[in-house]
């Protein structure tokens, strides 16, 4: 289990006072101090933590969020911002002793202009809310994470969340143009705008992916694309894991890139079978859905020469989709993966680590020796065409064993993916789960310079503490 | 100064921090008449730091020590038919000299070309850095995989920082395969607001339009503006973008097509903005607008000192050449507000005495000043590079 700081008992003591102060500044529906009120945030997307906030507001405005955080700034209160919670690597998780800043009413999409591809909106506007505003006139906001009905901009800017169709997009840093962002003392900044590349160090870029170490972000503005005339998707199912990922290479280094290239082991391919009935081959060993887009002519030659590739590679089956309708139906078992291995299994953890596409193989092997070795099962998802590898290891949250084997289980997954030259968390970021194995990745000099670069944002450490940072160093800081 | 080894640069850092004796940090420093002089006695300079230290085409990822020139990227890269993404300018057209930009100073002033409209920023495509601080301690950020969101990314933080955060060592991006083939559309249309119109319909299509630009009148022999749309990809897609594209674009003015090679030369022109190449004693700026504001703001231009244009990223750029003058210069100021610009290149006395880039917040110049202090505490990285 992952420690969580001492609360300050000075502030837990002061619960009543800080709970009036901030009905004083929020009208009064926007702060929550009841317990049974409170529960909905003692969790996030990591439900295997959990931890009642001291409070909890919902602010309307970037003036309400200034007000909060200048009133917690002046008070010593930690505050831990929140979008839907999807996190799943506890990002969000509350603090005994820290004001929960839920960003869910920030909900207003605020402009639209096409002309110019890009849209300004609140940060507690859902990531499909976005493309919904906009795909009647043939726009869209690339980046889908799998969560997308749910998540917020606000929390895919912070986690720079990434999407099935990333190969081709990019992820959320790489689809924004600027942001509204309010700092610990209240202050209120704008970065970038309608414009490309603004000038100056690129705070955007810091601000992306920071998991709410740095501020607070209020608005957003995204860029806009044209949605394609249309895609499609194929796929091919191979004998062994080597093969397909040789399959993989060989497609990349053809020179097409598709807009999807997603991987699936034996045990995932079963899983999502059961529960979506897509038709998966359930002799292959490993199988791949690969997706192009374009008009029909353009599908049809880009999905021929994919075809053509993986033929080399002796598949046991192809299955190239006629119709945007088989298409769909391709994609319905990948896109359930999570909830069909959920299915399967009382409980799973979703790891979530990034490895150089040439070491996947390897990499598999080794989870399959894992898995026997701790006595879980685990089903492999994999982001084929930029390495990123999402292992789902099963367990029972009832027994405490199984569930402190499955997170030891996951921490030798990420540490291989480390050794083999990759990284610890792909998309899902560190949060509270892979914070203490950042000393797998970095340094000791390297952590205490992104700890002094926090610093320069929140001298007194109120943001998120306890994320992102091995937590001894973290409190000797904020100390 | 030039080391051959990170490890040099470290040495080297920790007596310049020790005697807080200020340098000049570039590569082959193509870009010294760039934003504003430095204020350094000594160099240090990258260009002994080279080679390819990683490439794997199948991973689209290479590594290259700073100094590397970006030919040599290109060309190991063009061996195995894959290619930078964002197409940085090659900047001897605009600054003259003989040496190629190194990849070290291409991230730091986060240069792109034409292909940023579609395919992204050098920023965005920088997977990994080596970098050492201004006190001379080396350190890694991101890494050599395509997602990566392990900590705060301080490759970001980095490119674009003008070598005044950390010395960059090794960098690691990328890279995409070459498309098959490539051609274009040029439409005559009557002035920049007709052109910057017919751009965003070009680049609101479906028809995957990887450069847009536009060439007012005065270049050439030529009468009206120039908009010009690229397309990249598998040989039968550009022939049936480019027919798609011709009808989308037809009401804006008459279109041609362009071939293969015609299409690569000109593309090449407006990546280096050679057209404005011409004068080296007039300044040059780089505006970032949204595109629809570039029209007004080109008139402004036009009007207080009969700039030279040259517009790309569907008119979100605008490339401005004219007197260098503190005049010219407060016209530029004012014709970016709401976006950004920047003093490209001028003599030194003008980039000296003006503020090259636009003021910040006093709230976000002080976190600047904070992060600067933390990297580079003895402040002797490029000082005075990018503010005063
Ligand atoms: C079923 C499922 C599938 C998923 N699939 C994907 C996927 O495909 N790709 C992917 O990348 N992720 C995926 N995720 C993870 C998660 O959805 C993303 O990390 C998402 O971006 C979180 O958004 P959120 O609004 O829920 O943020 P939260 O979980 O509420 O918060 C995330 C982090 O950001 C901080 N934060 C939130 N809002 C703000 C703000 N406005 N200002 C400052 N800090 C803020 C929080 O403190 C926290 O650290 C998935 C999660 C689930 C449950």
């Amino acid at each position: 289990m992952i420690r969580l700081p001492e609360p300050k008992a000075e502030i837990l003591a002061r619960r009543p006072a800080i709970l009036a102060d901030l009905a004083r500044l929020l009208p009064g529906d926007a702060v929550i101090g009841e317990p049974i009120r409170l529960k909905p945030y003692e969790t996030d997307g990591l439900s295997a933590y959990r931890q009642m906030p001291l409070a909890v507001v919902l602010p309307r405005s970037t003036e309400e969020v200034a007000a909060v955080l200048r009133y917690c700034h002046a008070n010593g209160i930690r505050v831990v911002p929140r979008g839907a919670g999807t996190s799943l690597s506890g990002g969000a998780l509350p603090l005994a002793d820290a004001v929960v800043i839920g960003l869910m009413r920030m909900n207003r999409i605020l402009e639209v202009n096409l002309p110019d591809r890009y849209a300004v909106v609140e940060a507690g506007v859902t990531n499909i809310g976005i493309t919904r505003a906009v795909e009647a006139e043939g726009f869209f906001y690339a980046p889908d994470p799998s969560s997308q009905l749910a998540c917020m901009i606000g929390g895919n800017v912070m986690m720079n969340s990434g999407g099935a169709h990333c190969l081709k997009y990019g992820v959320t840093a790489n689809n924004l143009l600027g942001l509204t962002f309010v700092t610990i003392e209240g202050e209120v900044l704008r970065i970038g705008g309608a414009h490309l590349d603004a000038a100056g160090y690129d705070w955007l870029g810091l601000i992306t992916g920071s998991e709410g170490q740095l501020g607070i972000v209020t608005e957003v503005t995204v860029r806009l694309l044209r949605s394609p005339e249309g895609a499609r998707a194929m796929l091919a199912a191979f004998d062994s894991v080597e093969v397909a990922g040789q399959a993989v290479a060989a497609i990349i280094g053809s020179g097409i890139i598709p807009v999807a290239l997603e991987f699936m082991d034996k045990p995932c391919i079963h899983a999502c079978e059961a529960f979506a009935h897509a038709g998966y081959p359930l002799d292959a060993e490993a199988m791949l859905i690969i997706e192009v887009e374009g008009s029909e002519a353009e599908q049809d030659m880009q999905l021929g020469m994919i075809r053509d590739i993986c033929a080399r590679f002796s598949p046991s089956s192809m299955k190239l989709a006629e119709s945007a309708e088989q298409s769909l139906a391709i994609w319905k078992g990948r896109k359930g993966a999570f909830g069909a291995v959920g299915r399967i299994s009382p409980d799973y953890l979703c790891m979530d680590g990034t490895i150089p596409t040439g070491a996947l193989p390897f990499v598999l092997k080794r989870i399959g020796e894992m898995s026997a070795q701790y006595g879980l099962g685990v089903a492999n998802v994999f982001h084929a065409g930029d390495g990123n590898l999402h292992p789902l290891i099963m367990f029972d949250a009832n027994d405490p064993e199984s569930f402190r084997k499955a997170e030891a289980f996951g921490a030798d997954i990420l540490k291989l993916c480390v050794e083999v030259g990759g990284c610890l968390t792909g998309e899902h970021g560190v949060g509270v789960e892979k914070r203490d194995l950042m000393g797998v990745q970095f340094t000791a000099a390297e952590l205490d310079l992104q700890r002094a670069i926090k610093s320069a944002f929140d001298p007194g450490w109120l943001l998120n503490t306890a994320k992102v940072f091995p937590l001894t160093d973290g409190e000797r800081r904020a100390a | 100064m030039l080391p051959a080894t990170e490890e040099e640069v470290a040495a080297a850092l920790r007596a310049a921090a020790a005697a807080r004796e200020p340098l000049a940090v570039e590569g082959h420093g193509t870009k010294r008449a760039m934003l504003r002089p430095v204020q350094a006695a000594r160099t240090l300079s990258t260009r002994a730091l080279t080679g390819i230290t990683l490439y794997r085409p199948t991973e689209l990822v290479i590594s290259a020590r700073a100094g590397t020139p970006i030919p040599e990227i290109e060309a190991a890269l063009a061996a195995h038919n894959q290619q930078l993404i964002a197409e940085p300018p090659d900047p001897r057209p605009l600054f003259g000299g003989d040496l190629p930009a190194t990849l070290g100073g291409v991230v730091g002033a986060n240069l792109s070309g034409p292909r940023r409209i579609a395919w992204g920023a050098t920023r965005d495509h920088v997977l990994g850095i080596r970098a050492v601080t201004g006190e001379g301690e080396v350190f890694r950020s991101g890494g050599r995989v395509l997602k990566n969101v392990t900590g705060l990314d301080l490759c970001k933080l980095l490119t674009g920082a003008h070598g005044t955060l950390g010395v960059l060592t090794e960098i690691t991006l990328k890279v995409l395969p070459r498309a098959e083939t490539s051609g274009s559309l040029a439409l005559r249309v009557p002035d920049i607001a007709a052109g910057v119109r017919a751009l965003s319909a070009a680049l609101g299509s479906p028809f995957g339009v990887s450069g847009a630009a536009l060439l007012p009148a005065g270049f050439g022999a030529l009468t009206g503006c120039l908009a010009l749309v690229r397309v990249e990809d598998l040989a039968p897609s550009v022939r049936y973008r480019l027919d798609r594209l011709s009808e989308t674009l037809g009401g804006f003015g008459e279109v041609a097509r362009l071939d293969e090679a015609a299409s690569v030369a000109l593309w090449r022109a407006v990546r280096d903005a050679e057209p404005l190449a011409a004068a080296p004693e007039e300044a040059v700026w780089r505006l970032s607008l949204a595109p629809s504001a570039a029209p007004a703001a080109c008139a402004a231009l036009g009007a207080a000192f009969g700039a030279k244009l040259l517009l790309d990223w569907g008119g979100g750029l605008v490339w401005v050449a004219g007197p260098a003058t503190e005049a010219a210069h407060a016209a530029v100021t004012r014709a970016a507000a709401g976006g950004a610009f920047a003093l490209f290149r001028a003599p030194e006395a003008l980039r000296a005495a003006l503020p090259v880039l636009p003021e910040e917040a006093p709230a976000l110049a002080a976190i600047g000043a904070r992060v600067k202090a933390v990297l580079d505490p003895a402040g002797i990285l490029n000082p005075g590079r990018m503010r005063a």
